[in-house]
């Protein structure tokens, strides 16, 4: 297992693109947004959690597909289905590689993306607790998404449509700690949900991915 | 005799093709007479006037759109569990109609909450989790058409029906938690049962019968579309490799 992380991180370190992809693009987007509702203070540092929570799940929805898809492609994930590791792992593994390349550091960059928002001081903590907690859900919702649309020759956009609805809970709370946080509510109640959307998918969803390589794979 | 018989594709199109008629014939005079019934011989509501005729499209259409989701994820658990055809295609021909179902709720809620709330749509719980249910049910049926092998795509979209319920009742709850954090909520709890009179109730429950009964119509039909279009297919397939 530990072998096959190993792998899939260097993998996305060495490819090109693949590691960094992700982090420019909540960047870019979330430079875009004060060009589309104006420069205002006030009104920046209001939307700011919801926009850095939005520009995270595009992110990591923007790198789904290279989990699986170019493991399908040369074959390896037919030589992985074979290996004494049961299926659940490696899913598991793929999920958590893809949150290491792409949720981590979402995590660590959304501070710095929260001064361009003029995020208020007390949301800082709570925006990177939110994303900290809440992207290891989508990495795996995501995993599940990459699986049921693996063997498919133009899998990107349809992958888009069956994610997104998944997300909606985890970023409903997500959002929800992030804002409440920067405003100085109390965040707990959310966070709490947040964190189990968060387990329960890590715990459960990996065998429903498992199951759906498994057919794919047939 | 027991009722996985009708898992056979040949008996299941031999007894719905029976019941078809009646069924038609049911849903259309339970349609045509509820909705008569509600536009013409009820009163007007003494607030909402004539506008709460609606009803008669509306709830109906709303209660069939979960339904429909709920039946698809029954059809998509017995195919993973007895892997019988007719299941997942029944389960195929729902996801459609429960979609316009959907669609129709939403529409005509909106048009009801255009002269009640003076706005078309609000980030309302109830209207959200519809919108969201709406999403799923996309998702579904562009999975259903993205996949050629046929077996691939039944064991797929079922499993996908039953993550998706999962997530949906969790957006469902999500959806309720959030809008109490941000807005007063529109104030739609009109709860049927508890606040509509005997006189808008007994039409509407017609109302209801002939969607359910349209529903069962239009799923039976559209599985015998797809078990004949896949004879058809098959029947071509054996011809060309001879």
């Amino acid at each position: 297992m530990i072998a096959l992380l190993m792998r899939d991180l260097q993998l996305a370190v060495r490819a090109g693109g693949g590691f960094g992809l992700g982090l420019a693009f909540f960047l870019i987007v979330t430079v875009l947004v004060p060009f589309g509702v104006g420069p205002e203070t006030g009104l920046l540092s209001r939307i700011a959690p919801g926009v850095l929570w939005i520009g995270a799940l595009l992110a990591c929805l923007l790198s789904l597909d290279r989990i699986l898809a170019l493991d399908w492609e040369d074959g390896s994930l037919d030589l992985l289905a074979t290996a004494p590791l049961p299926m659940e792992g490696i899913v598991s593994v793929k999920a958590l590689a893809h949150w290491i390349t792409t949720g981590l550091p979402l995590v660590l960059a959304a501070p710095a993306l929260g001064v361009l928002l003029s995020l208020p001081v007390e949301g800082y903590l709570w925006v990177v607790v939110s994303l900290a907690v809440g992207t290891p859900a989508l990495s795996v919702i995501g995993t599940f998404g990459a699986a049921l649309t693996v063997g498919l020759k133009r899998g990107g956009l349809l992958l888009s449509l069956l994610v997104l609805p998944l997300y909606v809970p985890t970023l409903i709370f997500g959002a929800e700690v992030a804002r409440r946080g920067a405003e100085g509510l109390a965040v707990q109640t959310p966070l709490l949900m947040l964190a189990g959307i968060s387990f329960g998918a890590v715990a459960l969803l990996p065998f429903a991915s498992a199951a759906v390589l498994r057919v794919n794979l047939r | 005799m027991s009722i996985w018989e009708y898992a056979n594709p040949v008996k299941f199109i031999r007894t719905t093709d029976k019941l078809m008629p009646w069924l038609s014939v049911a849903a259309i005079v339970c349609l045509v007479g509820g909705l008569i019934w509600g536009f013409f011989f009820t009163p007007d509501d003494y607030r909402q006037g004539s506008t709460v005729k609606i009803i008669y499209l509306h709830v109906p259409s709303a209660l069939m759109a979960i339904n429909a989701w709920l039946m698809m994820l029954l059809a998509s658990l017995i195919w993973i569990v007895r892997r019988h055809h007719v299941s997942a295609l029944a389960a195929r021909a729902a996801a459609p109609v429960g979609a316009t179902m959907t669609v129709i709720a939403l529409a005509t809620g909106a048009i009801w909450g255009q002269p009640m709330w003076g706005t078309w749509w609000a980030w309302d719980p109830r209207l959200t989790s519809f919108l969201i249910l709406f999403l799923f049910y996309l998702g579904y049926m562009a999975l259903w058409s993205a996949i050629e092998n046929d077996d691939t795509a039944a064991d797929l979209t079922s499993i996908l029906c039953l993550v998706g319920s999962v997530f949906a009742l969790l957006s469902r709850y999500a959806v309720n938690f959030w809008n109490q954090g941000l807005h007063q909520g529109a104030s739609l709890s009109l709860d049927a049962e508890e606040n509509v009179a005997d006189v808008f109730w007994f039409p509407l429950l017609v109302c209801i019968a002939g969607f359910v009964l349209l529903f069962i119509a239009l799923v039976f039909l559209r599985t015998q579309t797809e078990i004949r279009a896949r004879r058809a297919r098959a029947l071509l397939a054996r011809e060309r490799s001879t």
